[in-house]
């Protein structure tokens, strides 16, 4: 299979969406000529033209509310906001108004809209460029949360919520974007479901629940564990958050009987308590050997120095470390 | 040229229906019948139903909290809004809004908002795909004088002006954003004045004469087709407290007085006996009618079965 970067399936997911759909418009900051902040839309303002991809001048809020309101009355657009924590500044249209919108009026309407984003750190770009809020949007009822680890994935998954009736939220790590995958040829149309975890490796000793940037750290943490004979540890990508794949990681846990979750946002209010509370709350609970773990950021904003900002997330040596500590 | 007759009749109908429907949604709260809180336009009948009424059913608007009037303008029907202010299955959000929440998709209205300046952007929105389309529908939105100092506000009129996008801003000041007063939330007498900002077109007219509403928002509407969004500020008042717990401690008596001498309905039953469009009777009659029409929604509305538990978790994912 030919290798793509994350960037690049992106790209193909919204093109051949678009090529086959004329009610999909792209909207956002500097996405036009300029190609995207990461490059993600490079060429596609020439293919499709200025009414389809439409450059807006910084103002987060009325490009996501304009989007729920044109994805009210018939269209499907994806919004790309810049940098996740710009997210703040469209909290509103996005909370209030897309995810609410077909419920509070008792279901005459929908919001096929996806709004794709950069999170996670990594880059230098210190605390307001760097957040990892995935957990603030899972807290919403109505909104759909996704996070993409891979090329294949990103591909795939941006494709279904590209054909999803609801508010999707597509949080891309901006580490990945120059990430080569397999990916199939263009055209070779391929979806995969929103709310159905991966299992990236089994495994019969530990299971590591995860997600984004942090599937691959883990791969590699657990392939020394299996090259050292220590441990055969399984890795669940669950690769969306909302809505999540509770079978897939309860029957895991139930198989090994140990459970860590790595996430790079803060602990604190973290997505990963809820995913803990999938596995305690479930009658996987009587399997466990051991407490469940969290190996998450540190509670604090993301920091510019390029030892501290790699030293809040999780790494290789903390997660080797709370493996030992369960096994 | 004078509006027709009939054109003069719905208009007067519409803001008796919107009035009489207020009232006894009003009584009901004061009889403890109902829950929750309500957001009368009592006094802004004229804003509402000049503006929606002067549109095609497929033009499509979106609301207030303060938008009865806005909704019977557009032709909702009232059986389904009094259900829901009661919060009954057969209401418009099947007891899950509210009458903060109304809407009704099928003539064109996108919803009312609880959010200030929340349906601005929505509505921008829409009158994106409008244009998209190519079609030759607008969007008119509604928003209050509290709305135009939120950020959604600046940014959504001005995305509109860069995209020339067929959508009517309408403002209907009533002097009160709560308990503000705008000559305190504001620096500037006029609100239409922030139009120029946007380099877009902006208009000042009587919020209490339903008449010259009607007229202007039908010559707005080719307007926008052509040239893209313009602010339509419609000065007027609110009669009632913001909501129903309300002690209005903040104005003077003789202001609410003042301002009821101007009533638009008051105002509009005058011109058309004047104008020998109709007679007295044939307003009594239009009045009596209006009763009746609300008194058969509230029957509808109580005789209506509560929403179940059950199918809770029903339309909040398509």
């Amino acid at each position: 299979m030919r290798e793509i970067t994350y960037a690049q399936a992106i790209n193909e997911a919204m093109s051949e969406e678009m090529r086959i759909d004329d009610s999909i418009i792209f909207i956002g900051e500097d996405i036009g000529i300029y190609g995207g902040a990461f490059g993600v839309s490079r060429g596609m303002f020439e293919e499709f033209g200025p009414e389809r991809v439409l450059d807006t001048p910084i103002s987060e809020l009325a490009i996501t509310g304009a989007a729920a309101g044109a994805a009210m009355t018939g269209l499907r657009p994806i919004v790309e906001i810049m940098f996740s924590d710009f997210l703040t500044l469209a909290m509103e249209p996005l909370v209030n108004q897309a995810a609410k919108n077909r419920f509070q009026f008792g279901g005459q309407g929908m919001v096929p809209m996806v709004l794709r984003t950069p999170g996670g750190s990594g880059t230098g770009a210190a605390a307001q460029h760097s957040q990892s809020i995935e957990a603030w949007l899972t807290h919403v009822p109505g909104l759909k949360v996704v996070i993409p680890s891979n090329p294949y994935d990103a591909k795939g998954l941006l494709k279904a919520a590209i054909r999803d009736n609801n508010p999707v939220v597509f949080i891309e790590q901006k580490l990945l974007y120059r990430v080569k995958g397999p990916v199939p040829e263009i055209g070779d149309d391929y979806i995969v479901p929103l709310g159905v975890a991966d299992v990236k490796r089994e495994g019969k000793d530990l299971t590591i629940i995860t997600y984004g940037r942090m599937v691959d750290r883990s791969l590699v943490v657990a392939e020394k564990f299996a090259a050292n004979n220590e441990a055969d540890i399984e890795v669940i990508d669950i690769r969306t958050l909302t809505p999540l794949d509770k079978e897939t990681l309860i029957n895991s846990a139930k198989k090994t009987g140990r459970v860590l979750v790595v996430h790079e946002a803060v602990k604190t209010g973290g997505y990963g308590g809820e995913l803990v509370s999938t596995i305690v709350e479930s009658d996987a609970f009587f399997y466990l050997d051991a407490p469940v773990k969290r190996i998450c950021g540190l509670d604090v904003p993301i920091p510019y120095n390029p030892n501290l900002e790699a030293q809040v997330v999780p790494t290789e040596e903390k997660i080797t470390a709370a493996i030992r500590e369960l096994l | 040229m004078a509006l027709a007759k009939e054109v003069q009749k719905e208009l007067f109908y519409k803001m008796l229906l919107t009035r009489e429907f207020e009232l006894t949604a009003a009584k009901l709260f004061t009889q403890g019948k109902v829950h929750g809180t309500a957001h009368f336009c009592i006094g802004e009948e004229a804003t509402g139903v000049g503006v929606s009424s002067a549109l095609d059913k497929e033009d499509l608007i979106t609301q207030t909290h303060r938008g009865h009037n806005q909704g019977i303008g557009k032709n909702m029907d009232i059986n389904r809004m009094m259900a829901e202010f009661l919060g009954k299955e057969t209401g418009y959000c099947k007891g899950k809004g509210g009458c903060m929440h109304i809407a009704d998709f099928s003539v064109g209205s996108l919803g009312a908002n609880g959010i200030v300046a929340g349906g601005i952007s929505i509505a921008t929105g829409a009158a994106l795909s409008q244009k998209y389309r190519k079609s030759e529908n607008v969007t008119a939105c509604y928003f209050g004088d509290g709305a135009v100092n939120e950020g959604a506000f600046h940014e959504s009129l001005n995305l509109a002006s860069v995209w020339k996008l067929p959508i009517i801003y309408v403002c209907t000041n009533n002097l009160y954003g709560m308990s503000m007063h705008v000559n305190e939330s504001m620096n500037i007498d006029d609100i239409s004045i922030r139009a120029k900002s946007y380099g877009m077109k902006g208009i000042t007219l009587d919020g209490n004469d339903v008449i010259t509403i009607y007229e202007e928002t039908k010559k707005a509407k080719e307007y926008v087709k052509k040239n893209g969004p313009m602010l339509m500020v419609l000065n007027t008042y609110r009669w009632m407290g913001h909501s129903k717990s309300d002690a209005q401690v903040y104005r003077k008596k003789d202001e609410v007085e003042y301002w009821k001498e101007k009533c638009p309905i008051k105002r509009h039953r005058e011109y058309l006996l004047e104008n020998n469009i109709f007679t007295e009777k044939e307003i009594e009659a239009l009045q009596q009618k209006a009763i009746e029409e609300v008194k058969k929604a509230l029957e509808f509305a109580e005789n209506s079965p509560e929403p179940k538990i059950e199918n809770i978790f029903d339309d909040l994912y398509a």
